[in-house]
């Protein structure tokens, strides 16, 4: 995926280095993250030739990064967009709950303005005060809260509804079908094939959070492919909450790791020599932090290498909107097909990931509760 | 740099959130499910072991039947065999005892014969008897008539009666 990811970063830099990315528009601060590309074709006429531009970058980003209403879509120029929630706290008045759309068009409302800044694509809630702009304390409902929120109710409700069954039913004397069948056996997949081959015999301590994780990924993974409100949130493919769950992970590892672990990372079994110098337990340490990072890094660069594939080959068939009818329609009917192609391709990986995931996290808890003198028994 | 700098609001609101989906689904969902898997899974290792079990006991059941059987035909054939004996038996002294009792009937049946011919042998004697003395009688009344014969006769009669019991001592 990692090679996806590649890809897909090529594919939009050279989009941008050609002529039709080059064309950015002037956006003011504060205006809509995502430039829709009913605005780019040639549907309104009343617009510059500026505007006509495809802008590959707005597009791209706006659709990957948060923002602070969640924009539906554009109708003739006219931006649909369901206004969030902003909660902030400025460090002179206070805090601060105000719906998004008073900020809307660079507005202003109670000292505070979103700033877009060209350089990250990124809107951020700014506040004026005597001695400058500042940034408040900022817990905003963006779009990915928003988004999360509404996944994690999806997901609350599907398991509660799952579960309901079995206190219905005694499951000793008949199993279940339909969605309750389909649940159990995803979660006697992932507790079977991952949690209790990974860790071994301590797996029912762990097993809820890694259940949790997996189909908290696998949900928000499979609504980020939906391209419609109040799916296409870009949640999994977002630094900030790959970043927690690894540290979630890394909390269960290094806080229930029994002595073995720890004697492992610092005073391992290697040559003296390696240790007085703590040359190994230093890469131990290392090694600790790595883990969790790569988890990170892992499911946030897949998520967003695929959201960027996706819009790359839906973008075809509006940077090919000036190049005539002929071969608009031939190369949009080629992404079209592409995209269905990639759609796919992204269920797999939304599964995949939440898999990866889980396994990982299950392997790195599994080594926190090592039992090396049942492993030489067992040699 | 936005999309690889995480933002401290989605920090906070993650950490909320997945801590909240984290304590439902930990307390209502998944454990639930789990439970009642393991459950079902120790219950049907449970029915397998029974089943085998009592596979184990009806074989047993069978073969303790088949013993059953095989002992009973052999107390039924014995048995036969001993009525055959008995009735065997039965038979010959059946035939013995009526072979005895025969026997006796015809042993009584002889002596009762004979004393029959005996006393038939008396009667006819003494019928005899009375016919030779009715008949001396008559010759004796027509011979007395004069002295000598008489006198022989006497003679003859008296010697006769010295032979006589000797003649019916025998």
């Amino acid at each position: 995926m990692m090679l996806a990811f590649l890809i897909s970063l090529l594919l939009w830099q050279g989009d941008t280095l050609g002529p039709a990315g080059l064309g950015m528009t002037e956006s003011i601060p504060g205006e809509a993250t995502a430039v829709i590309p009913s605005e780019a074709t040639a549907v309104i006429p009343s617009e510059a030739s500026v505007s006509q531009e495809f802008d590959m970058d707005e597009y791209l980003y706006g659709h990957v990064v948060d923002a602070y209403d969640w924009h539906i879509t554009t109708v003739n120029g006219k931006h649909i967009s369901v206004p969030l929630l902003i909660i902030a706290r400025s460090k002179t008045t206070g805090w601060h709950v105000f719906s998004s759309g008073k900020l809307a068009h660079g507005h202003e409302y109670e000292g505070f303005y979103i700033l877009h800044d060209q350089e990250s694509h990124r809107d951020r809630l700014m506040e004026h005060t005597p001695s400058g702009d500042v940034r408040p304390l900022d817990i905003s409902i963006t779009k990915n809260v928003a988004g999360l929120m509404f996944n994690s109710l999806v997901l609350v409700l599907l398991v509660l509804f799952g579960v309901k069954w079995y206190r219905k039913h005694d499951a000793r004397e008949e199993a279940p079908g339909g969605f309750s069948g389909l649940l159990e056996m995803l979660v006697m997949m992932v507790e079977d094939d991952i949690i209790k081959p990974c860790i071994g015999p301590d797996y029912k301590r762990y097993s809820p959070y890694l259940l949790t994780a997996f189909f908290f990924i696998f949900v928000n993974n499979l609504l980020g492919i939906v391209p419609f409100f109040p799916g296409g949130a870009n949640i999994t493919g977002n630094i900030a909450i790959t970043f927690m769950m690894a540290m979630f992970t890394f909390l269960a590892v290094n806080l229930f790791g029994n002595k073995h672990y720890y004697k492992d990372i610092f005073w391992p079994e290697v040559p003296l020599f390696l240790k007085a110098i703590p040359l190994m337990p230093l890469i131990e340490i290392i090694g600790l932090f790595t883990k969790p990072f790569s988890l990170m890094v892992r499911l946030f660069a897949n998520i967003l290498a695929g959201h960027m594939m996706i819009l790359g080959v839906v973008s075809v068939v509006f940077l090919t909107a000036e190049l005539g009818p002929a071969m608009n329609g031939g190369l949009s009917a080629i992404a079209v097909l592409f995209g269905v192609f990639m759609d796919v391709l992204e269920l797999l990986v939304a599964f995949l990931q939440a898999y990866i995931f889980t396994m990982l996290s299950s392997v790195f808890i599994g080594l926190s509760r090592q039992h090396p003198e049942e492993e030489k028994a067992e040699k | 740099m936005s999309l690889i700098t995480p933002d401290f609001g989605l920090l906070f609101w993650m950490t909320l959130i997945f801590g909240i989906v984290f304590f439902i689904l930990a307390k209502f969902g998944f454990p639930v499910l789990t439970d009642m898997v393991r459950k079902r899974q120790e219950r049907i290792e449970k029915s397998l072991v029974d089943a085998r079990e009592i596979e184990a006991r009806m074989a047993q059941w069978k073969e303790e039947q088949a013993h059953l059987l095989e002992a009973t035909r052999k107390e039924q054939s014995q048995m036969l065999q001993e009525a055959t004996q008995t009735k065997a038996r039965i038979v010959a002294d059946a035939k013995a005892q009526a072979q005895a009792e025969a026997d006796k009937i015809l042993a009584e049946a002889k002596l009762q014969i004979a004393a029959e011919k005996e006393s038939a042998l008396r009667d006819v004697r003494r019928e005899v008897a009375l016919l030779s003395v009715q008949v001396a009688e008559k010759v004796l009344r027509h011979e007395l008539s004069d002295e000598g014969s008489q006198r022989a006769f006497i003679d003859q009669l008296v010697d006769e009666a010295n032979q006589a019991p000797l003649h019916n001592k025998n």
